[in-house]
C-alpha cells in the first residue's frame, strides 16, 4: 500500500528547520508536511500548546461534541478518501472516550492517526489529575502507538504514525503527547527520519506464488472470488474487475469489500455469509477454487468452518501473513498488497469460457432473489431500494450496526469502492453518524447518507449538532423499528420470542433535528415515501429524516451460527 | 509441544508490554519469557518457550513478526542449539543428609551458594530436562523456595547466522 493512488504525496515536511521551535510547533509542521487537510477533535489541559498552534493553522480543526464523534470522523474521511484521518483529544477521559473509535478502525484496518494529550513527563505514573495510561488502554486495539518523551523524538515519532497508519496493512496509530514536551523548544536540529527497523510491510507478492495461484484458477472450472476490505484499501478494485473479467470469474464481496465490483455486473453475487445473497452462498460451497483476497474468513463470512467452502482449493492473497491459514487452512497463500499482486497475476490468468457456471449461478439468483414484501407498515428494505436507484447508486452511504446495516449491504446496489462506510469487524453501533459526517468532510461535492437505526442514531446523535455547525449536507435517514432490531430478531429466532431489554421507544427525531437547527422529516406511510426521499435528497442538508418502518421485519437470508453456508433459512417469502 | 522462538527487539519502553499484552490477547500459552540486553545497545533479545501445536505456533510467530518493535525472529524448531536455564533453589537438609544432597547437587554440576543449619541454597543452569531431573531428584528432601529464570537459547555453530535484519 505504500503508493495507493490516493495517498500519493509529496513530503512537504522536507528542508524544514525544527531547531529552537517548540513540541507544538514542529507537531504542526509535521501536519503541514503529511498534507493534512483537516483534523476533528476536543480540546483539554494538556492539549493547550497543540491547540495554541492551530490558532490561525491552515489546517481546519472540527470541533465535535464527544471524542468518539472525532474519531469516527476520521474514520469515515480514511475510508471514503483513502487518506489518513486524524483525530486529537485531550488527555484522561478525552484519550478514553477515544478508544472505541480506535478499536473500529483497527478492526477494520483503517488509517487514522490519534494525538492525545498527556500530563507532564514529570507526574505521569502518580495518578495526576486526568491521567489515565492512554499507551497501555489502547496498545491492543492499535496498530501501534508511543508516548513521546523527549522534545527531539516528536518530528520523527509523528512522521513514523503517519507511514506506519496508511502502509501495509492499514490501521490506527496514536501518538500520547505529554504537555510539557509540546510546549518545549527543541534545543537541537533532530533527525526526522523515520527508524523503524522491525517495520517491513510485504509489498511485492512471490512470484512463485503467484504463478501456482493463477494455473490453479486457469485450471478451475468454477472459481469464485471471495473479496474483502483489503481490495478496497489497497485500491485494487480496478485490477480485480480486469481478471475477473479475463476468465469470467464470479465475485462475491464482504460487507467491507462491498463496491469492489460494480453490483450491475453479471459477474458480481453480492455479500456472502451470514446474511450474504442465496446464489454467494451457494456458490462458494460449490466452487472448485476459491480466491480470497484482501479478505480474512471472519466467523460471520464463514458459518460452520468445516462445512465452508468443501470442494474448493483455497488460494488467499493478504498483506498480513498473520491472517492467512489462521481461520483455514489456505493450499495456495499470497502474501502481498491486493493490487500489485492482481495486476502481476493478469496476464497469467487464461480467458475461459465458464458459461455453464455462470448460468447455474444465474439460476440461483434468479430462484432466490434478495425480496420483501410491499403491504403494510413501509419495510426498510423498500427506503434503501429506493434510496439507491434515486441516487443512482452513488452515493456514499455510512451505516450505523444491525439490521438495518444489513439491509443497506443487501439492497443499496454498489456501484464503486470506498462507497459503503461500516463498522463491520467491531460492529459498533453509533458509527453511522460521525462517519458520515467524516466522509462528507472528505467529499463535499459527493452525496453523503446515513442510513441509520433508531438504536444505533441515539449513540451518537449528538454529532448532528457538528454537522449543523459546519454546514455539512449529510443525510441522516432513520430506520426506526421500535427496537434494537437484531437483537430483537435473534430473541425470535432462538430465545423463543422472549424478548428482553430491546423495545426501544425514540422521541420525534424531525423535532430534535430541527431543535438542533437541521431540517427534521417524518415518513409514516408507504404513499409519502417516494416523495420524501427526493425532498430529503433535494435540500440543503443537513436533514434528519424519521421513517417509520416496520416493527417485526428480519433480515433474511440468515445463516444460523454453527450451521454452513448451504443451510441458510432464506426466509417466509423465498 | 514446547517450542522455543527468541526474538530481537528494539530496547524500548513498553516493547515487554506490547508482546505480553499480544499473548494475553491472542490466549497464546507461553511457559517462560525472558528478556535481557545483546550485544547491539538498540536490541534486547526475548527468548520464548510457548506451548502449542504447530498452527498456534505459526500464528505465535507471525503475530510477534507483525509487532512493529520486533525486528527480527528466530525458532528453533529444527535447529541444533545450546538451551539454559538458571534455578535458585532452597533445599530443607538436616545435617545428618546434607553429605548426600551435596553429592547430587555435584553431580548434577550444580553449586551450593548459602548454607544455613537446616538448609542449603543451591544454584543450577542447563536445559530443561536436567533442570527437571534435578528437582525429581531432589524433592523428597523438601525443597521449600525455588526460582528459574526462564530459558535463554542459541544456535550452535559459529556465528551461525548473521543478522542481517538487526542492522536498523
Ligand atoms: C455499541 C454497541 N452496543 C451494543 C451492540 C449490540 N447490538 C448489535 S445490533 C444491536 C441493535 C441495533 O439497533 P438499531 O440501531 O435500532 O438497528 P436495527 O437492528 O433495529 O436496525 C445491538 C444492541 C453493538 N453492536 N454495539
Ligand atoms: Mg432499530
Amino acid at each position: 500500500m505504500a503508493t495507493t493512488k490516493a495517498n500519493k504525496r509529496q513530503d512537504r515536511s522536507a528542508g524544514r528547520s525544527c531547531k529552537g521551535k517548540t513540541g507544538a510547533q514542529i507537531f504542526h509542521e509535521m501536519l503541514l508536511g503529511e498534507g493534512v487537510e483537516r483534523m476533528f477533535g476536543i480540546v483539554g489541559g494538556a492539549m493547550l500548546p497543540i491547540f495554541d498552534v492551530l490558532h490561525g493553522s491552515p489546517i481546519p480543526f472540527v470541533l465535535t461534541r464527544h471524542e468518539q464523534g472525532a474519531a469516527h470522523m476520521a474514520d469515515g474521511y480514511a475510508r471514503s478518501t483513502g487518506k489518513v484521518g486524524v483525530c486529537i483529544a485531550t488527555s484522561g477521559p478525552g484519550a478514553t472516550n477515544l478508544t472505541t473509535g480506535l478499536a473500529t478502525a483497527y478492526m477494520d484496518s483503517s488509517p487514522v492517526v490519534a494525538f492525545t494529550g498527556q500530563v507532564k513527563t514529570f507526574l505521569i505514573g502518580n495518578d495526576a489529575f486526568q491521567e489515565a495510561d492512554t499507551t497501555g488502554i489502547t496498545r491492543p486495539i492499535t496498530k501501534y502507538n508511543l508516548i513521546v518523551k523527549r522534545v527531539e523524538d516528536l518530528g520523527r515519532t509523528v512522521k513514523e504514525a503517519f507511514h506506519i497508519a496508511r502502509t501495509g496493512r492499514p490501521g490506527p496509530v496514536l501518538v500520547d503527547l505529554p504537555v510539557d514536551i509540546t510546549a518545549t523548544k527543541c534545543p537541537v536540529e533532530p533527525d526526522l527520519a523515520p527508524d523503524l527497523p522491525g517495520y517491513k510491510p510485504p509489498l511485492r507478492g512471490h512470484m512463485r506464488q503467484i504463478e501456482a495461484a493463477a494455473q490453479a484458477i486457469n485450471a478451475a472450472e468454477r472459481p469464485l472470488f471471495y473479496v474483502g476490505g483489503g481490495v478496497i484499501s489497497a485500491d485494487a478494485s480496478d485490477e480485480l474487475r480486469a481478471l475477473a473479467e479475463k476468465g469470467n470469474i464470479p465475485v462475491t464481496t464482504t460487507l467491507l469489500g462491498m463496491g469492489a465490483i460494480d453490483e450491475a455486473s453479471p459477474l458480481a453475487l453480492k455479500m456472502l455469509g451470514m446474511h450474504g445473497t442465496a446464489c454467494a452462498n451457494y456458490a462458494v460451497q460449490d466452487t472448485d477454487c476459491l480466491i480470497a483476497v484482501g479478505a480474512r474468513f471472519d466467523d460471520r463470512v464463514t458459518g460452520r468452518l468445516d462445512s465452508f467452502a468443501p470442494n474448493a482449493k483455497i488460494i488467499h492473497i493478504d498483506v498480513d501473513p498473520a491472517s492467512i491459514s489462521n481461520n483455514v487452512d489456505v493450499d495456495i497463500p499470497v502474501v502481498g498488497d491486493a493490487r500489485n499482486t492482481l495486476s502481476r497475476m493478469l496476464e497469467r490468468i487464461q480467458p475461459r469460457d465458464r458459461s455453464a457456471w455462470l448460468a447455474r449461478i444465474d439460476e440461483w439468483r434468479r430462484k432466490h432473489p434478495l425480496r420483501y414484501a410491499t403491504q403494510g407498515h413501509i419495510k426498510p428494505q423498500e427506503v434503501i431500494d429506493i434510496l439507491g436507484k434515486l441516487t443512482n447508486h452513488n452515493a456514499i452511504i455510512a451505516t450505523g450496526v444491525g439490521q438495518h446495516q444489513m439491509w443497506t449491504a443487501q439492497y443499496y446496489g454498489w456501484r464503486r469502492p470506498r462507497q459503503i462506510i461500516t463498522s463491520g469487524g467491531l460492529g459498533t453501533m453509533g458509527f453511522g453518524v460521525p462517519a458520515a459526517i467524516g466522509a462528507q468532510f472528505g467529499n463535499p461535492r459527493k452525496t453523503v447518507i446515513d442510513i441509520d437505526g433508531d438504536g444505533s442514531f441515539s449513540m451518537t446523535m449528538v454529532e448532528v449538532l457538528t454537522a449543523v455547525r459546519y454546514q455539512q449536507p449529510v443525510r441522516f435517514v432513520v430506520l426506526d423499528n421500535n427496537y434494537l432490531g437484531m437483537v430483537r430478531q435473534w430473541q425470535e429466532m432462538f430465545y423463543h420470542r422472549r424478548y428482553s431489554a430491546v423495545e426501544h421507544p425514540c422521541p420525534d427525531w424531525a423535532a430534535v433535528a430541527e431543535a438542533f437547527g437541521a431540517t427534521g422529516m417524518r415518513v409514516f406511510e408507504r404513499s409519502e415515501l417516494g416523495d420524501a426521499l427526493k425532498e430529503m435528497l433535494d435540500c440543503e442538508g443537513p436533514v434528519v429524516m424519521h421513517v417509520h418502518v416496520d416493527p417485526d421485519e428480519n433480515v433474511y437470508p440468515m445463516v444460523a451460527v454453527g450451521k454452513g453456508l448451504h443451510e441458510m433459512d432464506l426466509g417466509k417469502l423465498a | 509441544m514446547r517450542n522455543i522462538i527468541s526474538a530481537l527487539v528494539l530496547n524500548k519502553a513498553g516493547v515487554l508490554a506490547r508482546i505480553a499484552g499480544m499473548f494475553a490477547a491472542r490466549g497464546f500459552n507461553i511457559d517462560s519469557l525472558v528478556v535481557g540486553r545483546t550485544e547491539d545497545t538498540k536490541l534486547s533479545r526475548m527468548t520464548i518457550v510457548a506451548i502449542g501445536d504447530d498452527k498456534v505456533l505459526e500464528q505465535i510467530r507471525k503475530q510477534l513478526d507483525k509487532v512493529i518493535d520486533v525486528v527480527k525472529i528466530c525458532d528453533f524448531a529444527d535447529m541444533n542449539y545450546v538451551e539454559r536455564d538458571l534455578m535458585l533453589c532452597r533445599v530443607h537438609t538436616p545435617p545428618e543428609k546434607r553429605s548426600e544432597v551435596v553429592e547430587v547437587v555435584n553431580l548434577f554440576r550444580g553449586r551450593v551458594v548459602d548454607v544455613a543449619r537446616e538448609s542449603l541454597l543451591i544454584e543450577l543452569s542447563g536445559p530443561e530436562q536436567k533442570m527437571e531431573a534435578f528437582v525429581d531428584l531432589i524433592r523428597p528432601y523438601g525443597i521449600s523456595e525455588l526460582a528459574r529464570t526462564g530459558v535463554l537459547a542459541m544456535q550452535r555453530g559459529a556465528q551461525a547466522k548473521r543478522r542481517r535484519a538487526a542492522k536498523p
